[in-house]
């Protein structure tokens, strides 16, 4: 029997298995069963301490006399209640995240720092511009290195995340066509393995979207392209590297016959880390692509957002860029706010202001950490790193396009669980046991079943190593018939599986004040 | 590099391991004319010090509001945030984890959206709300399209109140979208002028509260109007601390609110990132925008929490969804919720009530400055002014006194022929010596 240091012995005398004997109070250790603040019974309390003021008789009826139904906790109340919840999720920073399409890479902690100096933080986007110099110039130079890295003319930095991205980028198309002219063009061209950002955004500004079909390695069928561009077509939306991971190996040509047939050319930029320094979109005869911040630079993705997504732009479309930008004259720098003089033939705003300002120091900062050379290095790294995972888990799994490399995410499709009685799903939920969070799964949808696994270039060899053994270790679990390990994870998560159509059949959104049966009971 | 953890070996290894002679050969299928083979010119790496160092100088080179006498709002505020909202939303869990698509490891994501949903259906006196949107600008847009598509109907009214800017959001997506727009002209106190647009083509109207000049208005007869039209009440708000002095969008009528919440938990940033809220009738919520939080059970019957009714969104529904949003502002959206939860109802009512009070004190100090006239009637923390000049040449100057004074209305927009009309605001953050400074370096500036 071991012993601690004062003796005691630390080993019970008879194994016990929690699941067995659940706890008395619902925690599990460290793991607390925290309330909702509604359910605290903190209605009169607050947590900051204010002036007393007068009543504003001035308003008369306008003043809300009813209750509103918010409770305030104390300072420590508070900070226990979000602490307690914060155990309950996963984090890159407690292990990998592997979720395709994603790019949850490390978020390097210099950059909150930064984001929070006064002079970013404490500055309001309307007060005169004479004042705010340092913010201006921030923001050209994050469109020098956007427009640099990506071999592009021009920049909207407004847009507030990828899909905003997409919708400022046919907008800018939308407006050349309208210019020139062209205002009959209504259709867009995506591929199936598109994002639903994709064709939801073009469905959004009034377009029709016509899917193109997908060659079985993986990649754009030029023939099916070309047999539906017209005259009737506004734009091809194409993810590259795309959705499976892979690099669109006939992409000038591609651009070639969109441009021939009088479209533009939309390149979905999600997985612009792959290539960042090696290759730019605008080499590719890419006319606009949105670039998430959040993604290839880092920006945390704070459980949902925010994102910014500024859209790089060729010259054809430039003029079309909404308000406001930034134009460097001799006395500093300016915004351009309003559509007039230079800026006459600009689409409109996406926004209020000009773009999510917080996240443009982050990328910034995170740019300048890395160079020229750390970026190409980026690129490199994350390549690698999921090459290494293809290349290590596909005697296991059945990797959905075995020849050729990938780019930055290895796609595997479930052709090797057939006959296992084991799901993506039911897979997915497993490795939450084992402490990593699930890839992305059954995206894309042209590969069936899909995990698509995204290391990014933040994770170390050993990690890779740790998360390929445990996948490693599942998969021969999966094969070996022991389906109750996949069938009822995760088990050792903070809940088990969560009933998803329950919530949507029932809709509560909202805690009531009323009390109300279980859901379950109903 | 200190972000990239790969050794020269491991490199070296893995290639190995892989098959591969070199990194390139991973990238054999960039078409040959897109390789390139030296780094883009741009500065190599930095390390730490360096990095922050420049960070500094480009930051100290703006006038942050804390420095001295700040009066501007017009959709963006200042206020004190609590030092707990910045410490939580910077722990890892919060800060580094993505969309919570995996319920059973995202219940503290999950918990705090369902929370946030519950506040914010409360403070706008609305049935539901969503897990958050971009700001309200954009917030104002989705409304516009949501009306569109519950009533079938292709036309969206506008009410001279509603900020210019967000009014530009509204056009350049409804435009794209083939939705009609009529935008009365800017008016100060004229929120009932859009009963009479209503005809039997209007989806909506918007209106805002206080509006964009600061004026608080009742909007009750509207909603009336409105529905009586089959139209629906889209409610503007770019300030969120005032839901706790003013009247609800929600008793009031509203079909649909949206505001800006930056201004309960969030900092200025400088235009963002921002968060905006959604709230709306329940019987409309399928047709709602954004992210949606659901309570449900786990296989053990315990409660929980998930993303749910997502057969709106687009990563289901693609080109058929209510909206193109996947991102929303899930941390800004937490630290509301923090500050919310910090301030309670009490706190609330009480940073609402110091807020006016300010204001008042700031209105009655303008209007002792010979030549200023004060144009709004009923306001919350803000109104406009006329002053005898040009509003926007006098900011320029109070700026280079060392008084950020405001935002002329002429910034927000150009023709409207308001050149001599200067928004201004204070908050629990202003004190009393800077409305004074403000007051005697207008008046030295207008009797030039």
């Amino acid at each position: 029997m071991s012993m601690n240091t004062v003796g005691r012995p630390t080993r019970p005398e008879v194994a016990v298995n929690d699941y067995i004997h659940p706890t008395l109070t619902g925690a599990r250790g460290l793991l607390q069963d925290e309330a909702l603040i509604f359910e605290l019974d903190c209605w009169d309390k607050t947590g900051v301490d204010l002036p007393d003021a007068p009543p504003a008789d001035d308003l008369g009826d306008l003043v809300r006399t009813a209750p509103i139904g918010l409770p305030g906790l104390s300072e420590p109340e508070a900070v226990r209640h979000y602490v307690r919840l914060s155990q309950k999720n996963h984090a890159i920073d407690l292990a990998l995240y592997p979720l395709g399409s994603c790019t949850m890479k490390h978020n390097p902690r210099l950059n909150e720092k930064v984001a929070r100096l006064p002079g970013f933080a404490d500055i309001h986007p309307l007060q005169p511009q004479s004042t705010v110099q340092g913010a201006i110039e921030l923001m050209d130079r994050l469109a020098h290195w956007l427009k640099t890295l990506t071999g592009m003319p021009a920049v909207a930095l407004s847009p507030k995340a990828g899909a905003h991205g997409e919708l400022c980028g046919l907008l800018a198309i939308r407006a050349a066509h309208e210019a020139a002219g062209n205002g009959h063009r209504k259709t867009v061209l995506a591929p199936t393995s598109a994002h639903g950002t994709n064709p939801a955004t073009a469905a959004f500004c009034g377009y029709t979207v016509v899917e193109i079909a997908q060659t079985d390695d993986g990649r754009v069928d030029l023939a099916d392209l070309e047999s539906k561009l017209g005259d009737h077509v506004a734009a091809i939306m194409v993810t590259n590297p795309n959705t499976c991971g892979l690099f669109e190996r006939d992409v000038v040509e591609i651009a070639r016959l969109t441009h021939a047939a009088g479209a533009y050319f939309y390149c979905d930029g999600a997985n612009f880390n792959a290539i960042v320094g090696r290759v730019r979109p605008g080499d590719l005869g890419v006319d606009a692509m949105h670039i998430n911040l959040h993604k290839t630079f880092s920006t945390p993705h704070g459980g949902g957002g925010p994102g910014a997504g500024p859209v790089v732009l060729s010259a054809a479309l430039a003029p079309f860029a909404p308000t406001p930008w930034v134009v460097s004259r001799d006395f500093g720098f300016k915004l351009v706010e309003e559509a007039e003089g230079p800026a006459a033939q600009a689409f409109g705003r996406m926004s209020a202001f000009h773009g999510q300002m917080g996240m443009f120091v982050r990328a910034y900062a995170y740019m300048l950490s890395h160079g020229a050379d750390g970026l190409r290095q980026v690129a490199e790294d994350a390549v690698l790193n999921a090459n290494y995972i293809k290349a290590r888990l596909s005697d296991l799994m059945s990797p959905a396009f075995p020849n050729g490399p990938c780019m930055h995410e290895a796609l595997f499709d479930d052709a090797w669980l057939e006959g296992t009685g084991v799901t993506t799903l039911d897979f997915a939920k497993a490795m939450i046991d084992e402490g990593f969070h699930p890839m992305t799964m059954y995206f894309p949808l042209v590969v069936h079943g899909a995990m698509l696994i995204e290391p990014t270039e933040t994770e170390s060899k050993q990690e890779l190593d740790r998360f390929i053994t445990a996948l490693r270790a599942l998969a021969g679990a999966a094969k070996g018939g022991e389906v109750d390990r996949f069938k009822g994870a995760p088990y050792h998560a903070p809940l088990k599986r969560l009933d998803e159509t329950l919530a949507a059949r029932k809709p509560r959104l909202r805690w009531k004040p009323v009390a109300v049966a279980p859901l379950a009971a109903e | 590099m200190r972000y990239l953890p790969l050794t020269p070996q491991d490199r070296a290894d893995m290639l190995g391991v892989i098959g591969a002679e070199s990194i390139d050969e991973l990238f054999v299928d960039v078409p040959a004319v897109a390789r390139r083979a030296g780094v883009v010119d741009l500065p190599l790496h930095a390390g730490e010090l360096e990095v922050e160092r420049e960070m500094l100088a480009l930051s100290r080179r703006n006038r942050s509001a804390s420095e001295g006498p700040f009066f501007v709002g017009a959709g963006a505020y200042r206020h004190h945030v609590p030092a707990t909202v910045d410490h939580i939303i910077q722990r890892s869990e919060f800060l580094t984890s993505y969309t919570p698509y995996q319920p059973e490891i995202a219940q503290g994501t999950l918990q705090v959206l369902f929370e946030f949903q519950t506040q914010v259906a409360a403070l706008t006196g609305m049935e539901v709300a969503n897990a958050s949107l971009y700001d309200g600008s954009t917030a104002t847009a989705e409304a516009v399209m949501m009306a569109t598509r519950v009533t079938r109907r292709g036309k969206a009214v506008l009410s001279g109140g509603v900020h210019p800017h967000y009014v530009g959001t509204v056009e350049t997506l409804a435009h794209a979208a083939g939705v009609a727009t009529e935008r009365l002209a800017a008016a100060i106190d004229a929120e009932d002028a859009v009963i009479a647009a209503i005809d039997a083509d209007t989806a909506c109207v918007v209106v805002q509260t206080p509006n964009v000049f600061g004026t608080a208005t009742d909007v009750t007869k509207i909603a009336q109007a409105a529905q009586a039209a089959g139209a629906l009440l889209i409610v503007v708000t770019t300030e969120a601390v005032s839901f706790g002095l003013l009247k609800s969008p929600g008793e009031m009528g509203a079909d649909i609110v949206v505001a800006e919440g930056q201004s309960i938990g969030n900092g200025l940033n400088y235009g963002g990132p921002y968060v905006g809220l959604f709230a709306c009738k329940e019987k409309y919520v399928r047709q709602a925008p954004g992210r949606l939080c659901g309570e449900t059970v786990d296989a053990d019957g315990k409660r929980g929490f998930v993303l749910t009714l997502s057969t709106r969104e687009q990563h289901i529904r693609r080109d058929k969804a209510t909206s193109n949003i996947c991102t929303n502002s899930g941390l800004c959206a937490l630290a509301f919720s923090i500050h919310m939860s910090l301030l309670g109802e009490k706190g609330l009512r009480r940073l609402a009530l110091v807020n006016h009070q300010k204001a008042v004190a700031l209105r009655d100090a303008l209007a002792a400055v010979p030549g200023v006239e004060i144009l709004t009637p009923r306001f919350f923390n803000e109104f406009a002014i006329r002053l005898p000049v040009n509003a926007a040449e006098v900011v320029e100057t109070l700026a280079a006194n060392g008084v950020i004074a405001g935002v002329p209305f002429s910034r927000l927009e150009p023709g409207a022929g308001l050149d001599d009309v200067l928004l201004v605001a204070a908050t629990e953050t202003t004190p009393d010596l800077d409305i004074t400074i403000f007051a005697k370096t207008l008046t030295k500036v207008l009797a030039r």
